[in-house]
């Protein structure tokens, strides 16, 4: 995948510290990602990969380290300065975070009204799109607690589609969906990726998922990034952790 | 820990709280400014707030009118100043019972929900959602509460004293005996503009600090149901001892503009 090397870096982290309750969830964590790539995130559960990526939106400050995102450092960016960044990104939230005071339609219309879009004609045109995207069309009436996780998961990422951001994060977007969803989801990324050039990042602890997505692969181990490569480098290290990440062995006494 | 300790920590949190609390007012206010008001949340709010409080406020003036006017006609009675239960019912729910006791049922019923609501968009990331989104939770939230309380307390208000004067009116002159020409003149001789003013300038303040204190508990909330429930309960608290304490230091500075019985 080295046609990457040579494009714009789109976000840059450097030495990323977080603490959390008193235990450093990351302890000088880097990474660089290419515009128009899919950046692969894996790592333990309650490893820190969604503290991680909640920095990259500013949803969290961190301790210290630096985060720069389309050339612009966000850290030292007030909340109200972080919109027009938060505006060309998309985040998936992990259970989804759908408004549960609106309906499926317009969790998805809203960031295209809060955008200043009155044409109801053609919020209804976008909205439709969305939840087609995510095999959901025809469900816009229902309300958020009427529908099941896996799909919950399908109208956030719709919401966070609509306005078509640059750069998504995806928080585990294929935990909890049936096989057959979670491959669309898949190749929704990957779509994304090839016909809009949307740069994304996606945490997950699904290995076909992220060999089927990634153009580069971290390991986020132990606050730091263990690994950083490619599918077939992943694949074929002979590290230990990597290893054990990779075939999922725990070592433990049966 | 020693006494001395925990009285500094005591004030230190305090002190803090206040500073939270006129930060959110700052934030809110800088939302104003920046023309981020969106006047269908607002009216959705005018509703929630004003309109679907009304029961609650208009049984609570009415009864409270009622029961104070009995009280006092029987102590007036002995004396022989029957007539004058009329200003001394009307002036008292104007300037205290009226703000007071209509500030406190809101307290409880809106500033309860405001919390529980804002808690729980917290706890379930919801809040983050909106942020991520590019909108900002006090734009969106707060500063919605915060016009809609402006419009709706003096209402509310407003309506709280009327009915508690009607009431004490209607009990006083039907049930009591007392004569309605020399009650009602009697009233209005000491009941002026002062006292209006005092009760609604009241009303607002109290309903200001609902929204914010309450709004700021929900923002703050943590730790799932446990902390949503716990974020309730201490917005009903905090807002209803406010409204007592900051009742006596706003009767004591407001009687300096509207002195009363003058």
């Amino acid at each position: 995948m080295s046609q990457y090397f040579h494009r714009k870096e789109s976000i840059v982290v450097e030495n990323l510290v977080q603490t959390i309750g008193g235990q450093e969830i990351l302890r000088g964590f880097s990474l660089k990602v290419y515009e128009g790539e899919t950046l692969v995130l894996l790592g333990r559960s309650g490893g820190g990969k969604s503290v991680f990526l909640r920095h990259l939106i500013g949803l969290m400050q961190p301790v210290s380290g630096s985060i720069v995102v389309g050339g612009r450092d966000i850290i030292a960016l007030k909340e109200r300065e972080m919109a027009p960044v938060r505006r060309s990104m998309g985040m998936l939230f992990q259970n989804g975070a759908l408004f549960d005071s609106m309906s499926v339609a317009d969790n998805v219309a809203f960031p295209l009204r809060e955008r200043g879009e009155t044409d109801e004609a053609v919020v209804k045109t976008k909205v439709e799109g969305a939840l087609q995207m995510v095999d959901l069309d025809g469900q816009q009436k229902k309300m958020p607690v009427n529908l099941s996780g896996g799909m919950r998961k399908r109208v956030a990422l719709a919401r966070a589609l609509v306005n078509e951001p640059r750069c998504m994060l995806y928080d585990e977007p294929t935990a909890g969906l049936d096989p057959i969803v979670a491959d669309s989801i898949d190749l929704l990324i990957r779509r994304l990726q090839r016909k809009l050039g949307v740069t994304s990042i996606v945490v997950t602890h699904d290995m076909k998922s992220a060999f089927t997505i990634a153009d580069h692969v971290a390991l986020l181990h132990e606050g730091r990034c263990y690994f950083y490569g490619t599918c077939e480098q992943l694949r074929d290290s002979t590290d230990p952790v990597i290893r054990d990440f990779v075939q999922g062995r725990s070592h433990d006494e049966p | 820990m020693s006494l001395p300790h925990a009285v500094g920590s005591t004030i230190f949190s305090f002190a803090r709280y206040l500073g939270d609390l006129a930060l959110l007012a700052a934030e809110t206010l800088r939302g104003i400014v920046k023309g981020q008001i969106r006047f269908r949340l607002v009216i959705q709010q005018i509703y929630e707030i004003g309109y679907r409080s009304q029961l609650v406020v208009l049984i609570t003036g009415g009864f409270t009118g009622a029961v104070f006017a009995t009280q006092t006609f029987f102590q007036f009675h002995r004396l022989e100043m029957d007539t004058a239960v009329g200003p001394v019912v009307s002036v008292s729910m104007f300037r205290e019972l009226g703000p007071v006791l209509c500030g406190l049922m809101v307290a409880g019923r809106v500033g309860a929900a405001m919390s529980a609501e804002l808690g729980t968009m917290k706890v379930t990331e919801q809040i983050d959602a909106l942020r991520a989104l590019a909108v900002h939770p006090v734009d969106y939230l707060v500063l919605p509460r915060f016009l809609a309380m402006l419009v709706s307390m003096p209402l509310l208000v407003a309506e709280c004293i009327a009915v508690g004067i009607v009431a004490a009116y209607f009990v006083t002159t039907q049930i009591l005996g007392v004569s309605e020409v020399y009650y009602l003149s009697n009233m209005l001789h000491f009941t002026g503009g002062r006292d209006v003013a005092m009760g609604l300038i009241k009303g607002v303040v109290f309903g200001v600090l609902i929204v914010f204190i309450s709004c700021h508990q929900g923002l703050n909330a943590r730790e799932g149901a446990v902390g949503v429930g716990r974020a309730t309960t201490e917005a009903v608290v905090i807002g209803s001892l406010f409204i007592l304490i900051v009742n006596f230091f706003l009767t004591m500075t407001l009687n300096i503009f509207f002195p009363a019985g003058k």
